[in-house]
């Protein structure tokens, strides 16, 4: 019988980031986006929640050894976005807006590849501590 | 004597750097907070007041008044801002917790009532950084 059971590992980065559809002109960016579209950006504390589901491997216990899985978040989400600004100094976001929705999308397919194929993942975001995410729904 | 606290949050942008100095040097100092392009944090603020609860009211301060004082002498002009570039008491000052939470003091001490005295900024920069300001 298949023992299924969730993993999880949390972790935080703190970035700068606005709302902002260069498309749009700026007044229309601000009736969308309020004053997350201010010029100058404001920031968050993070809070990145990531889920792996599947079965315990038979030789070691684990779904996946968390520090494998937290070095593997340093290397491709904290050293990407920490103390970064989203907008200027990440190629992810460049062409990207940095709602928290897009955020958790591009750390899921940061994340995927790394990931053995046998385990379901997803991701939980954390904008501010009422404010978050999950992907895929 | 009755200690009352009221807490607000807020999101903003900063960084630490010293334009006194090289780019290097704040590099050196202040690590990843010397991001040029800044980052950014939510702020969680804890404001303290004290004095004896009135006879009338059996309040030291009504608390929505201080809420509203909070909010409009200190997180209308700090949310969604930047620190270092959109804040008229934080002008020409080092961006730390330190100094917000000592400018905070400043804004937040005139407009009390007496009888009612500010007692402690406790200004959380992340969930495990915090200062605390008792004037």
């Amino acid at each position: 019988m298949s023992k299924k059971l969730a993993v999880y590992r949390r972790e935080h980065f703190n970035a700068a980031h606005r709302l902002f559809n260069p498309a749009w002109d700026d007044a229309k960016n601000t009736e969308v986006f309020g004053k997350c579209a201010l010029p100058n950006y404001h920031g968050h504390n993070y809070d990145l929640e990531v889920k792996l589901t599947g079965e315990t491997d038979p030789e070691t216990g684990y779904v996946m050894d968390l520090k494998v899985l937290s070095d593997l978040i340093k290397s491709e989400v904290h050293s990407r976005f920490d103390h970064k600004n989203l907008n200027l100094d990440t190629v992810e976001f460049r062409n990207l807006n940095p709602t928290a929705e897009n955020i958790a999308v591009v750390i899921y397919d940061l994340l995927r590849p790394h990931i053995n194929n046998n385990l379901d993942l997803k991701i939980r975001l954390y904008e501010t501590e009422r404010n978050f995410v999950e992907y895929p729904a | 004597m009755v200690y009352l606290t009221r807490s607000e949050h807020f999101n903003a942008a900063h960084k630490l750097y010293n334009p006194a100095w090289t780019p290097e040097k704040n590099d050196a100092t202040f690590g990843v907070c010397a991001n040029q392009n800044w980052h950014g944090h939510n702020y969680d603020l804890y404001v303290t007041i004290k004095g004896e609860p009135h006879p009338d009211t059996g309040f030291v301060y009504d608390v929505k008044k201080l809420s509203i004082l909070i909010r409009e002498q200190v997180v209308d002009k700090l949310d969604h801002k930047n620190l270092n570039l959109d804040v008229p008491f934080m002008k020409d000052k080092m961006c730390s917790t330190e100094n917000l939470a000592i400018a905070i003091w400043n804004e937040l001490a005139p407009h009390l009532p007496e009888g009612v005295q500010l007692h402690c900024i406790k200004l959380y920069e992340t969930a495990r950084i915090y200062v605390e300001y008792f004037g």
